[in-house]
């Protein structure tokens, strides 16, 4: 069966996912190195063009075997120095990784790129990208030797959370009774759609967002009872931030922070 | 259940920043070897944020946080599970004299049976042009089927000294084509090695085919000065590469062994290599030899050509069997 995922379970009991690339996106990396390839190529007779002024017969043969090496070693050496990636690779943000999440050895390396004499086949790498597509972990022949697969690289920045839950004064903090339902009424897949609805808010059509924010409050509202007065100065967002505000910060029983102390407190 | 955020992240943030820090290092410089008090650092990093990743796994959190500290995790384990000998240079001299002899007779038995499938192929050949001598119009490739042996050797003997122009393109062209082909037999060891030992078979009745011919012509002593200067090379380089090809293969069948392709493969990777790699720079002095002594056709030369085909054989035979003896790798 065909899986966009990678599942690694590590010696620790932590599991982590590599994200499979697909055989086109790998098919344009392999074009973008197949045309850095040209131009380097392209460099290289400009040289042997003045090379050929003193030794025509020397100057073709550097040519010859430079390109050659250069063809031979050019994914080779690149994937060593940076992790699994050519230029292609890099720009499209796709990486080598040992197929059991480990670093590279240099065999695999050398091994998946020499292979690529038969994935090439018959014609810009029609056998590779075949049996690419029908393997289930997306690799070439050579990747099955060397037991790599391709990933597509995802390097998050640091997260912040804050903007999500911070803000003005909580007001449900007011009705402890409340907040407790709330987090008795909403199951933890719930929190997790709330959590990524507010942190795509930017990413939303403003009609959309406003519509879908409000079909969520309705919801949470319909399983817990709220006062009429401390809904009506609330907008939908805000209501969705303060929920989640009670239920990922238990303000009160653990380590509540020091600007959250400082806050007025709240309407009697 | 659901994680604190606020907390979690308060309390985990620094442990995280600094082993992303740990992690640009090692990546920016992957040669340098790490001290004692990094890979103990590192290590407690790593285990420190596994930790956290299984948490936020086995509880409900934000998604931008897992998904920070999965990747993390995911970078710290390539590095704390490295297969990478940080400690110990590449040295291409010791790999070349010391590791590749090693690896040949460590699978000598590949080799040899390389060498059984290349023999057939050459009893075949020459069996062929023998038995049904229009057969080699199918044999022989690069023209040599329209050649008549005398002819040739009457008209490279004449010209011999003419031809000293482009030999250097000529060697380049003649490595780069020789390697071509033994990567191409390595690689389609994929094939369970049928591919593989039929190019050797095919290789074989080439060679098998163009001999005969040429023995049948009288015109042995022409044919042992023009192939055994860089034949006594290059020949057993494909072999080399068919060696590689037909562990390769062997591999694959996996018969007594419960592990996954990938696993049985990856066992046998850095041999595999050694052994093309050691196949490919061999091929290099072939190509040389080839290029500036082989294609030199003075009768008055031709019993040092052989001598000296003879010499570089017997060398490589001491070499695989005594290179790198008592040494470990």
């Amino acid at each position: 069966m065909k899986t966009t995922a990678l599942q690694i379970q590590t010696p620790e009991g932590a599991t982590f996912t590599l994200h499979v690339a697909s055989p086109l996106l790998r098919g344009v990396a392999v074009l973008i190195d197949q045309c850095v390839m040209m131009a380097l190529a392209r460099v290289l007779q400009a040289f042997m063009m003045m090379l050929n002024l003193v030794s025509p017969d020397i100057a073709t043969a550097l040519y010859v075997l430079l390109y050659f090496l250069l063809s031979l070693l050019y994914a080779i050496i690149l994937e060593w120095f940076w992790h699994g990636q050519t230029l292609g690779k890099r720009l499209l943000r796709l990486r080598v990784m040992d197929a059991c999440g480990r670093q590279l050895a240099f065999s695999q390396i050398a091994v998946r790129n020499l292979l690529r004499v038969l994935d090439s086949l018959p014609v810009f790498y029609l056998l590779g990208g075949a049996v690419a597509f029908f393997s289930a972990r997306g690799q070439r022949l050579g990747d099955t030797v060397a037991d790599t697969v391709v990933v597509t690289l995802q390097q998050p920045k640091a997260p912040n959370i804050r903007p999500l839950i911070a803000g003005r004064w909580n007001s449900l903090r007011a009705h402890p009774v409340l907040e407790a339902r709330l987090r008795q009424g909403i199951s933890p897949a719930e929190a997790t759609l709330l959590v990524q609805a507010l942190s795509r808010r930017d990413d939303l059509d403003p009609a959309a967002r406003l519509a879908l924010y409000r079909e969520i409050a309705a919801d949470i509202q319909s399983r817990v009872t709220f006062p009429p007065t401390l809904l009506e100065d609330l907008t939908d967002e805000q209501f969705l931030r303060d929920t989640l505000d009670s239920l990922f910060a238990f303000h009160g029983r653990h380590g509540i922070t020091e600007e959250r102390t400082r806050a007025p407190s709240p309407r009697t | 259940m659901i994680v604190d955020l606020q907390r979690f992240l308060n309390r985990n943030e620094p442990q995280w920043r600094a082993l992303e820090d740990v992690l640009k290092r090692i990546e920016q410089d992957p040669g340098t070897p790490l001290g004692i008090a990094d890979i103990t650092r590192l290590h407690a990093l790593y285990e420190h944020a596994s930790n956290n990743l299984a948490e936020l796994n086995s509880a409900v959190s934000n998604p931008e946080v897992r998904k920070y500290v999965e990747t993390l995790v995911m970078r710290a384990y390539s590095e704390v599970y490295s297969q990478r000998a940080r400690a110990t240079r590449f040295s291409p001299l010791r790999w070349l004299l010391q590791t590749f002899p090693q690896t040949f007779r460590k699978h000598a038995g590949f080799f040899a049976l390389a060498c059984a499938i290349t023999l057939g192929g050459i009893l075949f050949g020459g069996g062929a042009i023998l038995a049904d001598p229009p057969s080699r119009e199918v044999l022989m490739p690069f023209g040599h089927d329209k050649i008549d042996p005398r002819k040739r050797v009457a008209e490279e003997e004449k010209h011999s000294l003419d031809k000293t122009r482009g030999r250097h393109a000529f060697s380049a062209h003649l490595l780069q084509n020789n390697a071509r082909v033994s990567v191409f037999t390595f690689a389609s060891g994929i094939t369970y090695g049928i591919v593989s030992g039929i190019l050797l078979f095919y290789n074989g009745a080439i060679l098998g085919a163009i001999s005969t011919d040429y023995v049948m012509a009288g015109q042995g002593r022409f044919l042992a000065a023009w192939l055994l200067p860089h034949g006594s090379v290059e020949i057993p380089c494909i072999l080399f590469a068919g060696q590689a090809a037909l562990l390769l293969g062997a591999v694959m069948f996996g018969r007594r062994s419960n592990l996954r392709l990938g696993l049985r493969i990856r066992a046998v990777l850095p041999d595999l290599v050694t052994l093309i790699g050691g196949a490919v720079v061999l091929l290099a002095w072939a190509a040389l030899v080839e290029s500036f002594l082989s294609q030199y056709h003075s009768p008055r030369i031709y019993i040092l050509k052989i001598a000296f085909g003879l010499v570089e054989a017997v060398l490589l035979a001491l070499f695989l069997a005594y290179g790198g003896r008592g040494k470990t790798t």
